[in-house]
């Protein structure tokens, strides 16, 4: 029985429907716990208790949270473009879930069938982080879209904010990752996420390319649309920005998309400098020991734990700081970050060229 | 030019017409701002009043004196207390009445604290409206502790009607020492906890500094008071300036900042909140046993408890409630203009009395009332996300703008 579903396996395409599915199902189960996470968290940090009725911790709260949305009123506002105003929530959830598909998210050594070297991921591509940063910025059409769309003031500037600061921070991002690139020599997440690995002291990328990590971090907060940069929601001036005319099920995908972003960009940052799924090796030595698909439980353990500490530092970072405004959040990308992004990846062809660094 | 509910607006090139409020996230209460904006700056802003219309003064007419007091609580609902000892400083005023020693120094800690709660609420919603919601909170739960204590004193949280003409409701509750002593310690620790966060954060400096600058000749000529007038160096305090109940005898300063911006507005709060844990401080070591209501039968209601067991006293109680020419309070025919220093600032009641148990009219001056006038002026060429910044650090209660 067993090894008629291991065959099973062997074979590509089942295979991939079946990577496809635990993919989807890792981002759909993780909205909901990070949900509950946020609220807990801002719940400790104000020194309040947080939902504690749904199930055991509130742990329920969110699956409540949805069922009650999806019984909400279907509100359209009048004079929209019904079209958009519908694509616009999927096209903000859709990308989480595609660029999360790119993320190495663990290695089963000797089960080469599930890819190369074992590594888990739906798709194992050369170039994947370029595909993860084109994909990943396609969320902003969804965030403009659903501004335009709504046909009212509020929605339409938190639009108009929303698709200012991805193209602005989209490039320092994209900057941060030449620097990156060059030092890694590849874009192949699952080999840059191996080259951090070390023997006894993690080689992470953290540690080798502060500035570089220094640049992603705060243009993936920009990316995500979280506080500090959270100002096409701007609660407090906008109403809800973008969401503003969004009701029930479709103001619930704006927030899994949101929750959706954060999961992936906490992965691809624990990936590319946390060293991904990795451990330094001489603390590993003793997972080969196991079978395959404890090695495999163990290193998505280890990538799961990265992520969720990211998380971490990411609701921490919103419920400190308060909001930028507008033409702050343009001079910081334009005059202070992209200049930095420029010297930086200059230092780190210097590095490269005379500090003999990062020799591969 | 369109139509936008009823009214016609003139819409110039390339702007947009922007409704903020009554029902908005930053609109605290109900107000109102119509703006033109063009991309995110502000072209025009007129702020709009009235959404919360209560009468007060012309309800005024209809109540006694000691009625009048429960509508005190209604003007700015943040601190009920600093107005019921407003309005009864001034009637006392009116009639020439000094009530005791104790009386005077319970109003003084309670206005006190009434004062730590209205600002507590205020810094904490400045934060919040940038975009730092947690310190709201934190500031929340010592307003909590202090509406605990305002319940154990005068038996409800917010509507507190605790003076009354010549004296107040009820004495001091067992223990009101103690837990004050344990909020205070509680609140300047939050207070240092608030400096040390947003002093130095560049994101709230870069908000807040240079935003909604107001000069001293604005303070001047919009009669701004309180808090807002102190931010901009007019160290105009009525504490001071024209000593009531016991202040003259407490040592305190007058925190003055001479920037006159939003950030100044926020450090004169902060630092105000230190001074009034100061007052509070010096004034419990004034607290004496002994009377709370004057001895003025004509003028003042007895203690409640000679109301039930002696016949002097329940007649003079019965007198002074019954309504009727020939009853209530005994004023004379004169007019006068009476203020405090509420947190927000000036706050005056100008009582009209023509002889009878009710005010002929009382006009009050509400602090927001005049407060709230150089907003819009602020707001033009300004961004539109200053209007949280400059908004929540004038801290303007829809109560006290439409009476």
């Amino acid at each position: 029985m067993i090894s008629m579903v291991l065959t099973l396996l062997r074979n590509p395409l089942v295979l991939a429907v079946i990577k496809m599915f635990v993919a989807i199902g890792v981002v759909m189960s993780a909205v909901p716990m990070l949900v509950w996470l946020e609220r807990k968290l801002s719940a400790r940090f104000q020194r309040r208790i947080g939902p504690n009725r749904v199930g055991p911790m509130g742990l329920l709260q969110s699956i409540a949270d949805a069922i009650k949305l999806m019984w909400k009123e279907d509100f359209f506002p009048r004079n929209t473009d019904r079209l958009i105003f519908l694509a616009a929530p999927i096209m903000a959830f859709l990308p989480g879930i595609i660029s999360f598909s790119l993320i190495p998210v663990g290695q089963a050594e000797g089960a080469e069938w599930l890819g190369p070297n074992g590594v888990m991921a739906v798709s194992y591509l050369e170039m994947g982080l370029l595909v993860m940063m084109a994909v990943s910025s396609l969320a902003s059409y969804g965030l403009a879209f659903g501004g335009w769309a709504s046909n009212s003031q509020y929605p339409l500037l938190g639009g108009i904010r929303s698709s200012a600061q991805l193209i602005s921070y989209e490039i320092v991002m994209g900057m941060a990752v030449i620097a990156l690139a060059m030092k890694s020599g590849t874009l192949n997440l699952s080999e840059i996420a191996t080259q951090q690995q070390g023997w006894y002291l993690p080689h992470w990328n953290l540690f080798l390319q502060p500035l570089t990590f220094l640049l992603f971090l705060i243009a993936a907060f920009a990316e995500t649309n979280r506080a500090p940069f959270d100002l096409p929601e701007a609660e407090q001036e906008l109403v809800g920005g973008y969401h503003t005319e969004y009701t029930g099920m479709r103001y619930a995908w704006f927030m899994l998309g949101e929750y959706a972003g954060l999961w992936t960009m906490c992965s691809v940052i624990a990936t590319l400098f946390l060293g991904g799924w990795t451990l330094p090796a001489a603390w590993m030595g003793w997972v080969g020991h196991f079978p395959w698909f404890v090695a495999a439980l163990i290193s998505f353990g280890i990538f799961i734990a990265k992520v969720v500490a990211l998380v971490f530092f990411f609701m921490w970072v919103r419920w400190t700081l308060p909001r930028f405004r507008w033409d702050q959040l343009m001079k910081l990308g334009w005059t202070i970050l992209i200049p930095l992004a420029l010297a930086n990846i200059l230092i780190t062809a210097l590095l490269m060229e005379y500090g003999g660094l990062y020799v591969r | 030019m369109y139509s936008y509910e009823n009214e016609v607006v003139e819409q110039t090139e390339n702007t947009v017409h922007l409704n903020v409020g009554p029902s908005h996230p930053a609109m605290h209460g109900t107000l109102r701002v119509k703006m033109e904006v063009r991309g995110e700056r502000v072209i025009k802003a007129e702020q709009e009043i009235g959404y919360l219309h209560t009468g007060f003064e012309k309800l005024g007419e209809y109540r006694s004196y000691n009625q009048f007091i429960t509508l005190t609580d209604r003007l700015n609902y943040f601190s009920p207390l600093n107005n019921n000892i407003g309005f009864a400083v001034a009637v006392e005023e009116l009639l020439g009445l000094v009530p005791p020693r104790r009386c005077q120094v319970i109003r003084t800690l309670l206005a006190e604290l009434s004062r730590l709660a209205d600002h507590s609420l205020c810094v904490g919603a400045l934060a919040m409206d940038l975009g730092a919601f947690t310190s709201i909170l934190w500031t929340f739960v010592e307003r909590e502790k202090l509406y605990d204590v305002f319940e154990a004193v005068t038996g409800t949280r917010l509507t507190t009607s605790y003076t009354r003409v010549g004296g107040i409701a009820f004495d001091l509750p067992e223990g009101f020492e103690s837990r004050v002593i344990a909020i205070l310690d509680s609140m300047e620790s939050t207070v240092e906890k608030l400096r040390g966060s947003f002093y130095k954060n560049r994101i709230f400096l870069d908000r807040t500094e240079g935003t909604g600058i107001i000069t001293k000749e604005d303070i001047e000529s919009f009669g701004i008071t309180g808090p807002m007038a102190r931010a901009s160096g007019v160290a105009y305090d009525l504490r001071k300036y024209r000593p009531y109940l016991i202040y003259d005898e407490l040592e305190f300063k007058v925190p003055t900042y001479t920037e006159g911006d939003s950030l100044a507005r926020y450090k004169v709060r902060l630092d105000e909140m230190d001074e009034s844990i100061k007052i509070i401080r010096q004034a419990l070591k004034l607290l004496e046993p002994g009377p709370i209501n004057a001895l003025d039968q004509k003028h003042a209601l007895p203690d409640k408890l000679s109301t039930y067991r002696d016949m002097e006293s329940m007649i003079h109680h019965f007198k002074m409630i019954m309504p009727g020419s020939e009853h209530g309070l005994h004023t004379p025919v004169t007019d006068l203009y009476s203020s405090t220093e509420a947190p927000n600032g000036e706050l005056g009641f100008h009582i009209v009395s023509d002889g009878t148990s009710n005010p002929w009219r009382i006009r009050i001056r509400g602090c927001s009332m005049l407060n709230y006038p150089i907003f819009g002026r602020l707001m033009e060429g300004s961004m539109l996300s200053d209007l949280v910044a400059i908004l929540a650090s004038f801290n303007i209660i829809a109560g006290e703008l439409d009476r």
